[in-house]
């Protein structure tokens, strides 16, 4: 969907709205996430009270519990700053799937809109808003990018981290075959279809590595978690890593 | 030919049937090599995006268009083939349609049928009610003629032999049909299923068609295919049945043209297929051939189910172009025959439901990642992975206040998933719960199970950070 | 209550909300597209058809029959099946063309000759599309739908005058709606099928071979 990103300033503040997944299992990836945000000049607010956006729950059918979920992270953002969420599919949930998640309820729905068009994802907020140029200053490095599909479809979030991979130097991003096909995760799917989702997986793991990268990047806390542990289990040592981190691994050299 | 058990399996056996495809390397590749191959053909037919964006918008237009008036659109097709001299039948069940077929064929003391491609004659499974009563009911396309001469189902709406390799189909034809020795020559095979069928199509004394349009303006009916052999089961035998879904209507012939330019090249990549047969009654005082009979059954099976409701209306303005099992990715591993249904990958999770109810089909909905990819490429676009959400919540739920229950509403209820998001629920709408919570688990992660059910089959267990963001933060903080 | 009445009622109940007439969206998306200049579209149709595997053969008005005994000698045709009312029937009549056949009398008297016994069948054709290369087929009394069906080879006239830019512009220009016969066909290509395996086969069902003599040039007769 596109965006009319034309009219919209450089914010001196964003909310940071980091999702389950990286609070708990990728934090540093948050970490860095918010690291690359300040280094742009902009302060970063992490609201307390974030939890989850309700996604596991709503893509299950479980509207009503999504609902609850949801109805929380409506409260976190009271000033009319950005939120960025370093995850595409959450952000996804929270911009495209939240008014129809409240359409039963008008004062909520309006609430559900406006902030659904304050929702970006972290690497389109960096391209998109805060038009970064970076240089590069890390070692050279040979990499191939997984974007989890939910985002791609929804938010093109593959050009932008296209985009920001471009900008640095001696950095080769790799194509896999299929770039576009999903990796399996798909929430509770890896769990309800564990057959099926691991061939998915196990494909997507193949063709990244196929291309001969030393590691893969994503920018989808799910998509790693999933290809990561088939990779391990396989005690194959290609690994992924948060396009956040790796961002903010080779930009070092960087000034605001 | 024999009669063939042509019963769908229930969706339970889905799980395990999906299990065995993918452990097959063969049918792997096979599927993988079918579906990339379609996907770069229809790829090519749509070289400019905006363009293909107008397109699928005008398209969308039309189908909802249609189905907003399908009431009134329905009576003007049946007033208009009635004047064209077709005689329109309305089934509620495939028990009545296959009624309705099997008096027809009684009528004319029918023996041999030729049927021309039509998932909804799969849908009624017509060939079992036809067989059952004496009455052979020969398939002529070529993919659906290798199906039913190996006892199998179409594995694809399009492409119903795709899962088959020209080895297996040689060896087949060998032990099949008389007089044939093995040949891997496609062509070859092909002038063995013409030969075998010409005969059929002379002899038939009943046509069968699927219909793709039906045009309620002129009282037409639109075949779209390549080999000729809808032309020949719509022409040669003295009585040409045609059987469609009552979703099919249009208004006008204008509306076809842009629903037909996007079915071919979102199906098989073509800009147009080798036929396109308007058929407007049958043979008229002193024409020389054409049936001299044609009726229409127009077939609800659920369909008015999906209809009652704005959002499953949606599934209704299908075109049967299969390019969403085509990008699939569930589909690209498991192939069509492990859904058990009649029409597999993702158009199949959302109108199964309401053909055979969410008893039989409560785990479909669920056999998707919600990738997107089918309801991107979708000609009409019908928001797939929306009515898979939608429908995932009917088959876990009571229907709501004021809504009337699917056929089989709340059939996949789980007391243990109903806890689990419960549970969910109730934690994560309580951050200062949350926080509790996700300190235990980072403190504790060394108590992190190592079988995490379906996903430590393949994968390493999942384990907490030893700090959530949320404390690195507060220690930044100090 | 009928099954009729079952279906239109619950259909009825759903009260579904009109939307607006897709009519002007569509006159406005064909208006948008390019178009094929009028001198291109002979040349555009017998590219895009002879890509569907068919055999073209550009010839003036007056010489069709020429050419078309050509073809009926190096194909080896021995009977060819063609529609004694219409003009091109009776230029062929005159013609002395081997092994004519008329079609003259219901299929049902003659189905097995007609199946096995014909080799090819010669039919005019209502005009032609240039953007896919297809024949519009407008079968009648005169000339029946199976003479561009049964026979091994379909040989098709098709006067480079009535060839239009789209399928579009053919159902709107030449008022198919007013007037559809009971089967109009579009037919691009042989019959084929890629049913086994992807792997293109032609002369599945029907004609396995598709000549089109494309005319051109002033009228001569």
């Amino acid at each position: 969907m596109e965006r009319d990103y034309s009219k919209m300033q450089r914010p001196n503040d964003v909310y940071f709205f980091a999702t389950c997944l990286v609070d708990l299992f990728c934090p540093e990836a948050g970490m860095d996430a918010i690291q690359l945000l300040e280094r742009e000049g902009i302060r970063v607010h992490f609201p307390e009270n974030q939890t989850c956006c309700g996604q596991p729950a709503y893509t299950s059918g479980y509207a009503d519990e999504a609902r609850a979920v949801a109805k929380v992270q409506l409260d976190l953002f009271p000033n009319d700053w950005p939120v960025v969420v370093p995850s595409g599919s959450c952000a996804g949930m929270m911009r495209h799937h939240y008014p129809t998640l409240f359409a039963g309820d008008a004062a909520l729905q309006a609430k559900a809109e406006a902030l659904s068009a304050r929702v970006f994802e972290l690497t389109e907020f960096l391209v998109k808003v805060l038009k970064v140029n970076w240089k590069g200053s890390g070692k050279p490095a040979k990499l191939t990018l997984h974007t989890s599909c939910s985002a791609r479809r929804e938010m093109g979030t593959h050009l932008h981290a296209r985009e920001l991979l471009g900008q640095l130097a001696g950095v080769e991003v790799l194509q896999q075959s299929h770039e576009s096909e999903c990796c399996g995760f798909g929430g509770t799917f890896a769990v309800r279809q564990p057959a099926i989702s691991a061939a998915m997986a196990g494909d997507k793991a193949d063709a990244l590595k196929e291309t001969g990268a030393e590691k893969f990047v994503s920018a989808d806390g799910g998509c790693l978690m999933n290809i990561d542990g088939t990779l391990e289990k396989r005690r194959d040592s290609f690994r992924g890593q948060h396009l956040a981190s790796f961002l903010w691994q080779q930009t070092q050299g960087e000034k605001r | 030919m024999s009669t063939q058990p042509l019963q769908f399996v229930p969706g339970s056996e889905f799980k395990r049937r999906a299990a065995e495809v993918v452990a097959n390397p063969f049918l792997r590749k096979s599927f993988r090599g079918a579906m990339d191959f379609l996907m770069a053909k229809r790829a090519a037919q749509f070289p400019d995006p905006e363009l293909l964006e107008r397109q699928r918008t005008l398209a969308e237009h039309i189908r909802r268009y249609s189905l907003s008036r399908l009431p009134q659109l329905l009576e003007q097709l049946e007033a208009n083939l009635v004047k064209n001299g077709v005689k329109v039948h309305w089934a509620e069940t495939p028990d009545e349609a296959n009624a309705i077929i099997l008096g027809i064929c009684r009528e004319h003391g029918a023996e041999l049928m030729v049927k021309g491609k039509s998932m909804v004659s799969e849908e009624v499974e017509l060939n079992h009610a036809m067989e059952q009563n004496g009455i052979e009911a020969l398939e002529s396309d070529m993919g659906e003629y290798i199906v039913q001469l190996a006892g199998e189902k179409p594995s694809h709406i399009i492409m119903p032999a795709i899962h088959k390799t020209k080895q297996q189909i040689a060896k087949l034809f060998e032990e099949k049909v008389p007089g044939v020795s093995y040949t891997e020559d496609v062509d070859a095979l092909i002038q063995v299923g013409r030969d075998v069928l010409r005969k059929k199509f002379m002899d038939a004394d009943i046509g069968l068609s699927g219909v793709n349009f039906a045009v309620a303006e002129t009282g037409t009916l639109c075949l779209v295919e390549n080999e000729g052999n809808g032309r020949m089961c719509t022409t040669v035998p003295d009585v040409h049945i045609a059987i469609t879904g009552i979703e099919k209507v249009v208004e006008k012939l204008e509306h076809v043209v842009p629903l037909y330019g996007l079915l071919t090249r979102s199906a098989t990549g073509q800009a147009i297929t080798t036929y396109f047969n308007v058929i407007t009654g049958p043979r008229r005082n002193g024409e020389k051939d054409g049936p001299k009979e044609m009726h229409l059954v127009l077939v609800d099976n659920g369909r008015t189910q999906a209809f009652a409701d704005e959002q499953l209306r949606q599934t209704l303005q299908c075109i049967r172009c299969g390019a969403c099992m085509n990008h699939c990715p569930v589909y690209t591993r498991i192939g069509g025959h492990a859904y058990g249904t009649t029409y597999p990958g993702p158009i199949g999770e959302i109108i199964s439901p309401h053909m055979m109810g969410l008893a039989a089909t409560h785990v479909l909905p669920g056999a998707s990642t919600l990738c997107g990819a089918c309801g991107e490429v979708c000609p009409v676009k019908i928001p797939i992975p929306d009515l898979l959400i939608r429908l995932r919540e009917e088959a876990t739920h009571d229907a709501k206040p004021g809504h009337a229950p699917l056929v089989g509403q709340g059939a996949g209820k789980s007391t243990f998933a109903s806890l689990a998001y419960k549970g969910f629920a109730f934690l994560y709408s309580r951050p200062a719960l949350y926080r509790t919570f996700a300190w235990a688990a980072t403190r504790f992660r060394f108590l992190t199970p190592s079988n995490q059910a379906g996903w430590t089959v393949t994968r390493t267990p999942l384990k907490p950070a030893a700090k959530s963001l949320r404390e690195l933060l507060a220690e930044r903080r100090k | 209550m009928s099954a009729r009445d079952k279906i239109l009622g619950k259909l009825r109940a759903a009260q579904a909300r009109p939307l607006p007439n897709p009519d002007d969206a569509v006159v406005a998306h064909y208006a948008s597209l390019p178009r094929t200049a009028q001198d291109q579209l002979a040349q555009e149709f017998a590219e895009k058809i002879t890509a569907w595997h068919a055999e073209v053969h550009t010839v003036p008005r007056g010489q069709w029959v020429d050419k078309l005994k050509d073809i009926v000698a190096e194909k080896g045709i021995r009977t060819l099946l063609y529609p004694p009312a219409k003009a091109h029937g009776k230029a062929l009549e005159a013609s002395g063309v081997a092994g004519l056949k008329p079609y003259d009398r219901p299929i049902d008297e003659w189905k097995q000759e007609l199946f096995e016994g014909v080799d090819a069948a010669i039919t005019g054709t209502r005009g032609a599309i240039a953007e896919t290369g297809t024949l519009i087929v407008w079968p009648d009394a005169d000339e029946p739908r199976l003479m561009s069906l049964v026979p091994p080879i379909h040989i098709a006239l098709v006067d480079a005058d009535t060839i239009v830019p789209t399928l579009y512009d053919a159902i709107t220009a030449q008022g198919w709606s007013q007037g559809l016969p009971t089967n109009a066909l579009l037919i691009t290509g042989p019959s084929k099928t890629a049913d086994i395996q992807q792997t293109l086969a032609y002369g599945a069902h029907g004609p396995k071979e598709l000549i089109v003599l494309l005319l051109t040039g002033e009228a001569s007769q």
